[in-house]
């Protein structure tokens, strides 16, 4: 089974605060927090997603000390490319400097990081260190009018990053467990740049599937939730992670969260929830087990389980 | 108890609001559910009328008034 090497990270430089959307949506700013936990998030300028996710991949690389050049595969998560195709992941290994591997876009949103993860932890072995890049601009999707103030206070930009490696890293994959079910794929949606989600559905079935695959993974492994220091899940809404963690039974302060300063950045935010963790808390125990999940449109979920070494 | 005053108690218990909405008024436009509060009105349901609701029927609209909430609890028996 393969190992995490190293996670990086990169957001925006410039803030965009509760005060800033609040007098542009005529909502109060405490409105926005009771609703999301989102305090602030990061808005792209220029940049484009192959831009943050250069960033990111830098940082990881960086962090695991090997050169782009021993990469064998580049899996890039990112659904709001403005170009259908080609998506960001050739751009990437073109900006790497890699033009002999492959470099595969995966565009199932928000689960992309940890479908990418998941199918890296699979391939590693196989082909080679893989590079995961999960890389978002919402903000260029949520911010075109008519604003949806429901929809446009939730997202922000960033990238996130994962070096999957097949016999070294700081954690060793135990495990993953991915899934889709079509049964409300209208449900959250961007179509023709418009970006439709029926938030009730969303957090009904996340509600649920979330905690059950957790649940599902780990009685795989034979542990329970509560041998599970920390928990890394898609930085969708503070008060979904709240819920999870309820129903799972544990201390909600067990899921690592940043969702107040980046707000929801769709596939980026789990990888970058992730690299803030293992900066903050370098010092792992040998053994100790944490676990991923995330859920998004399709609707595609999952989790992934590690431990350090 | 019946099936509705079962209903109702469930909806005011994780609502935390001793309201009675007209059977065909929506809860969630009458302000009694949110997003939130619906996952726990299902897990209720569950609980008190001994089903399990399957993902592919957890449509908010199939349960959006007491009339539909009964609705769906017949076609379970």
């Amino acid at each position: 089974m393969a190992y995490i090497a190293a996670f990086g990270a990169s957001v925006p430089e410039r803030v965009v605060t509760n005060d800033e959307l609040s007098a542009r949506l005529g909502r109060p700013a405490e409105w926005i927090k009771n609703v999301s936990g989102i305090e602030e998030r990061r808005h792209v300028a220029e940049e484009s997603v192959t831009d943050l996710a250069y960033a990111a991949a830098q940082v990881c690389l960086e962090n695991a000390g090997i050169e782009a050049s021993s990469l064998a595969m580049i899996l890039v998560s990112c659904s709001t490319s403005p170009r259908r195709f080609p998506g960001p992941a050739s751009a990437l290994a073109h900006r790497l400097g890699l033009t002999e591997i492959p470099a595969i876009d995966i565009t199932v949103a928000s689960a992309g990081s940890l479908v990418a993860m998941s199918l890296a932890a699979d391939l590693a072995d196989v082909r080679g260190p893989i590079l995961v890049v999960g890389t978002e601009i919402m903000s260029r999707i949520v911010l075109t009018e008519p604003l949806d103030p429901s929809v446009c206070i939730l997202f922000g930009d960033g990238a996130g990053a994962c070096l999957i490696h097949p016999d070294k890293g700081r954690a060793r994959i135990l495990g993953s467990l991915i899934a889709s079910d079509g049964n409300f794929s209208e449900d959250l949606r961007l179509e023709d740049s418009t970006f439709q989600m029926n938030g009730r559905s969303v957090i009904l079935q996340a509600s649920r599937k979330i905690p059950r695959v957790i649940a599902q993974l780990l009685d795989k492994h034979s542990l329970r939730a509560s041998d599970i220091k920390t928990f890394l899940m898609h930085q969708a809404n503070q008060n979904l992670m709240d819920r999870v963690a309820d129903a799972l039974h544990v201390e909600r302060t067990r899921f690592f969260s940043n969702i107040a300063r980046y707000g929801n950045t769709s596939s980026a935010s789990m990888l970058i929830a992730a690299a803030e963790w293992w900066r903050e808390s370098p010092a792992q125990s040998e053994g100790m087990p944490f676990c991923f999940a995330a859920f998004g449109a399709g609707f595609h979920w999952g989790a992934l389980l590690a431990e350090a070494v | 108890m019946d099936r509705r005053a079962t209903i109702l108690e469930i909806i005011q218990a994780v609502s935390k609001k001793k309201l009675a909405p007209a059977a065909d008024e929506s809860l969630f436009d009458s302000g009694l559910l949110d997003s939130f509060a619906l996952p726990d009105m299902l897990s209720a349901l569950e609980e008190s009328f001994g089903i399990k609701i399957p993902d592919s029927d957890l449509n908010p609209r199939k349960f959006d008034t007491i009339e539909r909430i009964e609705q769906y609890l017949e076609s379970r028996q």
